[in-house]
């Protein structure tokens, strides 16, 4: 009974004359390889060539800030929850009087930690985050000689206040927003 | 022998040492960087400008390794194997004519260390040697895959080492002399063997592949069967001697080839340029040098192209296809000179 119509009726054919010489097949494959020597080279060197990202690339995470510097996040948790890798933890704590200037609502993380080695860069925390606090960035996270160095805390994740030196997400924005 | 020759004699003998050496060195570089780029690679470009320094890295590097002997291993063979690999490489060097004469204060100097009028068995003779030197390490080593290189490469040199000297008698016979300078002064400008021992060529070209141990015929040290082959226990700078041994027998190798069948120093129209004899001779280096390069180039490209032969292949092919072949030669030329010297009635008679 025929299954799929891709099998093939095997040939036990003799080689012919030519054939048994291997000399026209080793030219063969002879000028196969000299094509590749002057084809392009694929390799990019690169600390001095980097490749172009996507815009959408799911890099290193950072927490937003508004405007006006204030913390978007409120350590609602829906992050943490969403994350299938489990790798998000965080202490949610209350905004004291006189701090409305560092956090915007008045619940806030004091303590907000992403295990960069469990994390699978997925972006599921962005699209649970309902206060646009979370982002994946274009920047990968570096490599290091401990375990304990990868645990990223707030002074690695929170942008920075001043506004030339916030992290562009225009790209992830817009494809959350889509969403 | 006069002072001046001695002196030149022994200005050559280093010179050819050296450049023998060099040569060798940037052979890994250039293995490397002609691999990369049959593999759409760019090879090794960070050690100075194109990763040229590379082969010093390498050689620092060598040097730097621990220097393990195995407990089990004997100790004086161990270290003679590769000695004896490097020794027999750097030994066949001798006898290539590396290029016509220089003449200097009137007195002509041959640019080849000597001119031994049984020049290719001298190759021969010490190339068979160099089989000593994988066969000692591999046996000194005491580890079963050491040995099982070792006897592959013995019995691989010793099978290829039939038809490459049957491949060369014919060449012998057209020529009447043994001495490597006479047969390239029997080429001159565009005449090369290769074109009328196109077959004896083919045959000689592809017992120099199994004669260097270079793919398809890298059967001693195929990785994937016998994790490193004859050199398996060997590290640091014995190992690097025997890597570096392989690079001057391939050099070498190419140089016997140019002068066998491309005319050696020979080239096209050497004689119309109305040069000076010593710049002919200098140009002629160069050409010679190019052929080589071109033929090292060739071994590599070969490298990179073909597949490893198994090893009853391997066998078959030396001695029911090439030996045969090279005997078919011989008796073809036999007939050529025959009818070209008017002997069949002589001889008939």
């Amino acid at each position: 009974m025929q299954l799929t119509n891709r099998s093939k009726i095997v040939v036990n054919k003799q080689m012919s004359f030519i054939e048994k010489l291997y000399l026209p097949a080793i030219v063969g494959g002879l000028m196969i390889t000299m094509r590749h020597f002057f084809r392009k080279k694929t390799t990019i060197s690169y600390p001095e060539v980097q490749r172009e990202y996507t815009p959408v690339y799911r890099g290193h995470h950072v927490l937003k800030r508004d405007e006006e510097g204030r913390e978007n996040c409120t350590a609602c948790g829906l992050c943490a929850l969403a994350c299938p890798a489990e790798a998000i933890t965080m202490t949610a704590a209350e905004r004291l009087p006189g701090e409305e200037k560092l956090y915007r609502e008045e619940k806030y993380a004091s303590i907000y930690e992403i295990n960069m080695l469990r994390c699978i860069f997925c972006g599921l925390c962005e699209e649970a985050c309902p206060k646009e606090a979370i982002f994946l960035t274009d920047k990968i996270v570096n490599a290091d000689y401990k375990r304990d160095s990868f645990i990223y805390g707030k002074e690695k994740l929170v942008e920075p206040v001043d506004a030339s030196k916030r992290v562009d997400i225009s790209g992830r924005l817009k494809a959350h927003r889509k969403s | 022998m006069e002072t001046a020759d001695l002196i030149f004699k022994a200005i050559f003998v280093v010179a050819v040492f050296s450049v023998s050496l060099v040569i060798a060195m940037y052979s890994t570089y250039a293995e490397r960087k002609v691999a990369a780029f049959f593999q759409d690679r760019l090879g090794p470009n960070r050690a100075g400008p194109f990763g040229l320094l590379q082969p010093l890295a390498d050689g620092v590097k060598m040097f730097m390794k621990e220097e393990i002997i195995p407990a089990q291993a004997d100790k004086n063979l161990f270290i003679l194997g590769p000695a004896l690999a490097m020794f027999t490489a750097c030994m066949t060097g001798v006898v290539i004519p590396w290029g016509d004469s220089l003449i200097i204060n009137g007195k002509e100097f041959i640019m080849q260390i000597t001119d031994v009028n049984i020049g290719i068995l001298y190759v021969f003779g010490v190339v068979s040697i160099g089989v000593y030197g994988i066969m000692i390490g591999g046996w000194a080593s005491n580890n079963k895959f050491s040995l099982l290189g070792a006897l592959r490469a013995s019995s691989q040199m010793i099978s290829y080492e039939l038809a490459m000297g049957m491949s060369i008698i014919a060449l012998v016979m057209m020529s009447g002399t043994l001495s490597i300078r006479e047969i390239v002064q029997l080429q001159p400008g565009a005449h090369w063997n290769v074109f009328v021992q196109p077959l004896g060529f083919l045959l000689f070209i592809i017992c120099a592949f199994a004669e260097t141990n270079r793919t398809p015929f890298d059967l001693p040290e195929c990785e994937t069967e016998l994790v490193g082959g004859y050199h398996t226990e060997y590290s640091s700078m014995k190992l690097g001697f025997y890597l570096f041994a392989e690079y001057i027998n391939m050099f070498i190798s190419s140089a016997i080839i140019a002068c066998l069948y491309f005319g050696g120093y020979n080239f096209p129209f050497i004689n119309s340029l109305g040069l000076s004899h010593n710049m002919v001779s200098i140009l002629g280096t160069v050409v010679l040098f190019g052929k080589i390069f071109f033929f090292i180039f060739f071994f590599m490209w070969i490298r990179w192209t073909i597949p490893r032969f198994r090893y009853d292949q391997l066998m078959r092919v030396g001695w029911k296809v090439l030996l045969p072949l090279a005997v078919l030669n011989i008796v073809l030329t036999a007939v050529y000179l025959l009818w070209k010297h008017d002997l069949w009635s002589t001889s008939l008679n």
